[in-house]
């Protein structure tokens, strides 16, 4: 007989093990206890107390009442879950929430999955008796970003936001501030979301039980297009959406709904329904080419991968020095924009500007990264409308369609084709995989064998594979979430690690649990909708991005012929951006008087480095107010922590400031900007 | 480096200070630096220098100096009697002076230091017999007191010598001789439970952190004292700084630490500048620093200011607050005995246990114990203050009696006007906002850790406040109340939301909207916030409310269901109206009335117009012929 490890929770014997609390006992008992704060992926936190149980004293001594979210597990336990003073206080405290909430439930975003009607209607909580929030003391609602809403006055400040942002992104970007009742979930300085280097990843509403925390909704604007006559609506739809939309129609977790998708999306209005998987696969023809280049030159390794918006801004903000590393090839969405753009109106017959892009996505940093200046032409982004899977879900809801009855329909061509490479892109580790598909192709010049490269799979939180290539060795790692990618790129910077290509994405297990998925994701339905990928690229007709014909027809027809072309840098590519200032703490040395002006920042790091910024606000100043430009410049001086000095005008950025040309370059890019205002 | 010689330190002291004719110590705690105590020294230094008088304001021995002599015109940390401040003592006759000011200094030093004779208009006048008492052992305050940490309390703190000459160091010498083992078990003997409230046994958290294994253990001290009137750590900082380092070593040695962290909140400006001057002192002395009394064995100490948050006391809030983490406590277990600053096995002890310890080893357990019951060994101090006629900071044995404290030390209890009536004693709220109201029956209650906790109060960290008869105990419970709703950090729902309905309920109460399910719910949500809260502060945050509810019910009751406040302290129940009997219609009232609200004709009773009524009292006080009823 094995020493099986026991305790009894209500008076049955429960068997346990390497459970980290008496929490995932109890649960595994099937006695679902409600919790706030409780996530098996975050470090315990231990403030809902809605997890209180009684312990037994043993050897006499009284009963205690534990947290069981934060109490080990030990052997002979005496577990009762619930007691009358148990139970009261629970109820309390829930009605205590209830009462200091902003209660417009029926219209809230998370009105169907909200984790605080769920739990006053576990409890029996019937009434409020205390004093409830008052309509005029509402804080206001943050619309700062882009990308996430935050609406402190249903905050029930479990702090889930914040320990998913510090402890997965590794960034924390919000956190707690004030005292007592007043305290609040917030960023820096009390700063909106939109200020701060918060990277619109959306991990915070993902785990957030209430609808403080949501992604931003764009439903209205795509209602709007679709309403409006002289418009042409089309949509893309990312990979990972469709192993997740169905599931508020009860299909499993990684069930392919995309016909079914398409069709209601033809239902909705959408004139073209086309496939992200599309550019994907493009995404592979442009940067396993630019991967094959440098991996020959031995220039810029490791390559990091550039599909995440969330992990470019990351990028971007902390390790600016690693930008010439990243990809410069667009994301999906990016390309798709771009490809839509340029090429549809012919083929449709409307005018660009009557032509609206959609765009579906499991993603709220698509949302930023749709409305980035450098991917707008003429003001108008290339892909107008970035809506997350929730959304539509909503969307669908709203006509009154079932889902999951419909009858699947496919994606309108040419943008609409997709091998298994495209489609993999939804799971951490189909970038990689679907690139080596097509580099290792192209350098053996032999036909793959097996098309699958299992090692980048899974939920690890580090994936680590080496091929044998008559190119060489290529060392490849894969990476989800920040705080990982964090300690890659620390561990290549220090030499301790060589790679050669490296993706990341921000989210855990990729896209497929992005912060715009149905609400309420765990380990378990991640796995399932990343398996729901595998068997979707399994099931397409071809799995190698490289054979997708339709591809390769919009290369010869419209991008120049072929990946890495003039054509193809103009449209799939893009630059970064150095954002590694201090946000807020800027110092205006210039205020133009014009309407328009153009923003100058110089960021320098005041600690190691005084005399560059005062150099540059003096070399600057003289060349506006010689050049006559005075009137149409803002210039700022911000500070870094981190050694990047960076000049940056408008959108275009000069770092190297210590080289003799960069005063040339930031006057040339004065020039240009000044021009472009006053055309 | 040489190896200190404690004895030869103080033996060099003593020297030093032989031939002194006189020593006057001006007490230099913050309470009487607010009063201007150190322009009285000023002034008495400028005084004495003017007649001529050799005059030393601080000692600075130089190897085979010679003695000092005349005057030394020292300062000290606080003597505890700040109502009477600021204090001037006058060695060697004992002689204590209260209330002195500047100008007081010239007929101090021509009477008593020339002339030697007392100036009566500064002796304490004692509250009972009205009599003058000119020494300090005539003063009850004191002498009921038995000082034993405070003791060291009119030493001058920023001299290390002085400290040394008191048998300073001399206990932590000793520790270093030890093992680890004798050294908790020493501590463990002596039975001394932790000062900072919940009254652990020290020695048994020192060999539990002994028994955590790691390469780095600290010893923190916990000087966040946070409780609105108490400031018996501020004192010990402030005036015997040295006796804390001692501790923190000491406990040092016992856990395997080098390394101690002071935790004291900025606004106890001097206290952290004592005890960093005291930590400055001591390294130079060597009783800080690397093989210390040439043991091997190496202890630190740094000191660092909190921002001022009442949570931060709580332990692990306060190791996070170290650590540079917003202060929330976090779940225990972990303990900081196995995981606490930056991850490590910690011991975090109050400033008051610290100060304590160095006693403890130079005198042994035994002699410890000679003091104080069985089970709460040694003296405590506390903050005595409200209706009492004295009060100040005081040390009582534990298992003094609530009787003792405040008639005798405290002098009896006083109406609002001041006058000492026997009888008007009400209530003591002890323990602060975590600690409850107790009525008269426990007055004879011997008080230490265990025989509180029936009555529903605790120890506390030591706030004792005094009320008569006039005072409304439900305001009072509101107003910890509103304290430990401000000052909840916020982490836990049971405390954050609940003591803010609580408070909202008091409102209710104390305004008169509450019904009788007011009542109910106020109980219903204070017994759920005691179950459920995260910390101790959560936990205890209705304490003040439960206490009250059990043993004056019938004043909320009162407020309740009469909408009457007995007391007439809650404004917005008064109801005040003139009695046409007593009114002989002179008007000065109605001249009075900020707000117009009283109207008559002369000669005839006037009327109050309840509407307009913003209960402010003017017509009450104005009234010659006691009118005005109902405020």
């Amino acid at each position: 007989m094995t020493d099986k490890k026991i305790l009894t929770v209500n008076g049955r014997e429960v068997e346990f093990d390497s459970e980290r609390n008496l929490l995932e006992v109890i649960r595994k008992a099937g006695v679902e206890i409600p919790t706030f704060c409780y996530h098996s992926h975050l470090s315990v936190y231990g403030a809902c107390r809605l997890c209180l149980v009684e312990v037994e004293g043993q050897n006499g001594r009284p009963n205690m009442i534990m947290a069981a979210c934060s109490t080990a597990p030990a052997q002979g336990m005496v577990i009762r879950t619930e007691t009358k003073d148990i139970r009261a206080m629970r109820k309390i405290a829930v009605e205590l929430l209830l009462a200091n909430h902003d209660m417009d439930c029926p219209t809230c975003v998370r009105s169907e999955n909200c984790k605080l009607q769920a739990v006053a209607r576990q409890l029996g909580v019937e009434k409020i008796r205390y004093k409830r929030l008052q309509k005029e003391n509402l804080k206001p609602v943050d619309t700062s970003s882009p990308s996430i809403q935050h609406d402190p006055n249903k905050c029930v400040l479990c702090g889930d936001c914040v320990r998913a942002c510090t402890e997965i992104q590794g960034i924390g970007a919000i956190h707690f501030s004030k005292r007592g009742s007043n305290a609040e979930v917030l960023p820096a300085f009390g700063q909106g979301l939109g200020d701060v280097e918060c990277v619109n990843c959306g991990q915070c509403a993902a785990v957030c039980p209430t609808g403080a925390l949501v992604p931003k909704q764009d439903r209205d604007r795509v209602w709007d297009a679709l309403y409006d006559k002289s418009k042409t609506v089309v949509v893309e739809v990312a990979p990972a959406v469709r192993f997740a939309v169905g599931e508020a129609w009860g299909a499993k977790p990684g069930e392919n709904y995309s016909g079914k998708l398409v069709a209601a999306l033809k239902l909705m209005g959408f004139k073209h329904v086309y496939d992200t998987c599309f550019t994907a696969d493009m995404t592979i023809f442009e940067e396993a080419t630019e991967f094959i280049d440098r991996f020959t030159k031995k220039e810029n390794l490791p390559l990091f991968t550039s599909c995440c918006p969330a992990w470019v801004k990351y990028c971007e903000t902390y390790y600016p020095e690693m930008l010439p590393n990243v990809s410069s090839c667009r994301s999906p969405q990016g390309m798709f924009g771009s490809v839509a753009k340029n090429v549809l109106p012919e083929q449709l017959g409307c005018k660009r500007e009557d032509l609206v892009v959609v765009s579906i996505m499991p993603c709220t940093a698509k949302k930023f990264e749709a409305q980035l200046p450098k991917f707008k032409v003429n003001g108008v982004p290339e892909t107008d409308i970035v809506i997350t899977t929730s959304e539509v879900q909503r969307m669908i809801g709203s006509l009154g369609i079932k889902l999951n009855e419909l009858e699947p329909e496919a994606f309108d061509m040419p943008l609409g084709f997709a091998t298994g490479g495209g489609i993999i892109f939804g799971a951490s580790g189909g970038v990689m995989e679907a690139a080596l598909r097509y580099a290792v192709e192209k350098v053996t010049g032999q036909p793959l064998k097996s098309v699958d490269f299992k090692a980048v799979r899974g939920m690890d939180a580090i994936k680590e594979a080496t091929l044998s290539t008559p190119a060489g060795d290529v060392s490849v790692a894969v990476v989800h979430g920040l705080a990982n990618a964090k300690k890659v790129i620390e561990r290549v910077k220090s030499g301790e690690k060589h790679y050669d290509f490296i993706e990341v994405m921000a989210c855990p297990g990729g896209c497929i649990s992005g912060g715009g998925q149905p609400h309420g994701v765990t380990d378990a339905i991640r796995r399932q909708r990343q398996a729901g990928t595998y068997v979707a690229d399994k099931a397409a007709q071809l799995q190698k991005s490289q054979d997708n014909h339709w591809v390769e027809e919009c290369y010869k027809e419209h991008i120049g012929g072929g990946p890495g072309s003039h054509r193809a840098h103009e449209i799939l590519h893009t630059s970064y951006q150095n954002r590694s200032q201090i946000f807020d703490a800027k110092i205006p040395a210039m205020r133009g008087s014009d309407a328009k002006r153009v923003p100058i920042v110089i960021t320098v790091n005041a600690e190691t480095n005084p005399e560059l910024g005062e150099k540059y606000v003096n070399l600057i100043s003289d060349y506006v107010t010689a050049k006559g430009y005075a009137s149409a410049i803002d210039l700022d001086v911000a500070f870094t922590s981190r050694e990047h000095e960076v000049v940056v005008i408008d959108t275009v950025s000069v770092d190297d400031l210590a080289c003799e040309s960069a005063l040339a370059r930031i006057q040339t890019a004065i020039d240009d900007a000044v021009a472009l205002l006053r055309a | 480096m040489s190896l200190i010689n404690l004895e030869a330190i103080a033996e060099q002291y003593k020297k030093s200070v032989s031939k002194l004719q006189r020593r006057i110590i001006v007490c230099g705690g913050t309470g009487c630096i607010a009063n201007g105590s150190l322009k009285v020294r000023a002034a008495l230094q400028a005084e004495l220098e003017a007649r001529g008088q050799h005059t030393t304001v601080e000692l600075d021995e130089e190897e085979g100096a010679e003695p000092f002599e005349g005057t030394y015109l020292s300062k000290s940390g606080c003597q505890g009697f700040c109502q009477q401040g600021p204090l001037v003592r006058i060695e060697p006759e004992g002689i204590f002076y209260c209330h002195v000011k500047p100008e007081d200094a010239s007929e101090i030093v021509e009477k008593t230091l020339l002339n030697g004779e007392i100036v009566e208009r500064l002796t304490y006048l004692d509250p009972k017999t009205k009599q003058r008492r000119p020494h300090e052992n005539e003063v009850e305050f004191y002498t009921k007191q038995t000082r034993v940490l405070l003791k060291n309390c009119t030493i001058e703190p920023e001299n290390v010598q002085e400290y040394v000459a008191n048998g300073g160091y001399v206990g932590a010498r000793k520790a270093l001789a030890m093992t680890p083992e004798e050294v908790y078990q020493i501590v463990l003997d002596s039975g001394i439970r932790g000062r900072g409230g919940a009254g652990f046994p020290t020695g048994l958290k020192w060999k539990f952190t002994l028994a955590s294994q790691s390469d780095k253990k600290y010893v923190v001290c916990n000087g966040d004292e946070g409780d609105p009137g108490a400031f018996m750590d501020r004192s010990v900082m402030e005036g015997n700084p040295h006796a804390v380092i001692e501790g923190m070593m000491i406990a040092g040695k016992a856990i395997g630490a080098d390394e101690g962290v002071v935790y004291v909140r900025a606004e106890y400006p001097l206290a952290v500048r004592r005890m960093q001057r005291a930590v400055e002192d001591a390294n130079k002395l060597g009783v800080l620093g690397e093989n210390i009394f040439g043991t091997g064995f190496n202890f630190q100490v740094r000191i660092m200011e909190g921002a001022g948050a009442f949570v931060c006391g709580e332990e692990t809030a306060l190791l996070a607050s170290v650590e540079g983490k917003r202060g929330m406590p976090t779940p225990k277990p972990p303990f900081p005995a196995q995981k606490g600053l930056y991850g490590k096995p910690t011991v975090i002890n109050n400033v008051e246990t610290l100060g304590q310890i160095p006693y403890i080893l130079r005198e042994g357990a035994a002699k410890y114990r000679e003091v104080g019951p069985e089970n709460s060994p040694g003296t405590k101090t506390f903050a005595l203050t409200g209706h009492v006629a004295n009060t100040g900071l005081i040390e009582v044995p534990f298992g003094a009696t609530l009787r003792d404290i405040v008639y005798d030390i405290g002098g009896g209890v006083i109406d609002n006007d001041g006058n000492i009536t026997d009888d008007d004693f009400k209530a003591v709220q002890i323990g602060g906002p975590s600690g409850g109201c107790l009525t008269p029956e426990v007055l004879d209650l011997k008080l230490d850790f265990d025989s509180l906790k029936p009555t529903g109060a605790i120890v506390g960290s030591g706030g004792l406040v005094v009320m008569n008869k006039q005072t409304c105990m439900v305001r009072i419970a509101r107003f910890f109340m509103q304290f430990t709703q401000n000052e909840s950090c916020g982490k836990c729902v049971p405390c954050r939301e609940g003591t803010k309905q609580m408070l909202a309920l008091m409102d209710d109460i104390i305004e008169g909207r509450a019904t009788g399910e007011t009542l109910e719910l106020l109980e219903e949500t204070a017994k759920a916030v005691q179950l459920g809260s995260l910390c101790a502060l959560g936990k205890t945050a209705p304490n003040p409310v439960l206490s009250t509810l059990k043993n004056f019910r019938e004043e909320y009751e009162a407020h309740v269901f009469k909408k009457i406040c007995p007391t007439g302290e809650c404004k917005a129940l008064a109801r005040p109206e003139i009695d046409p009997e007593k009114c002989k219609g002179c008007a000065m009232c109605a001249k009075k009335c900020p707000v117009g609200a009283i109207s008559g004709e002369l000669k005839k009773p006037h009327s109050i117009d309840a509407d307009k009524c913003i209960k402010c009292g003017a017509c009450k006080s104005t009234c010659k012929f006691g009118a005005v009823k109902g405020l």
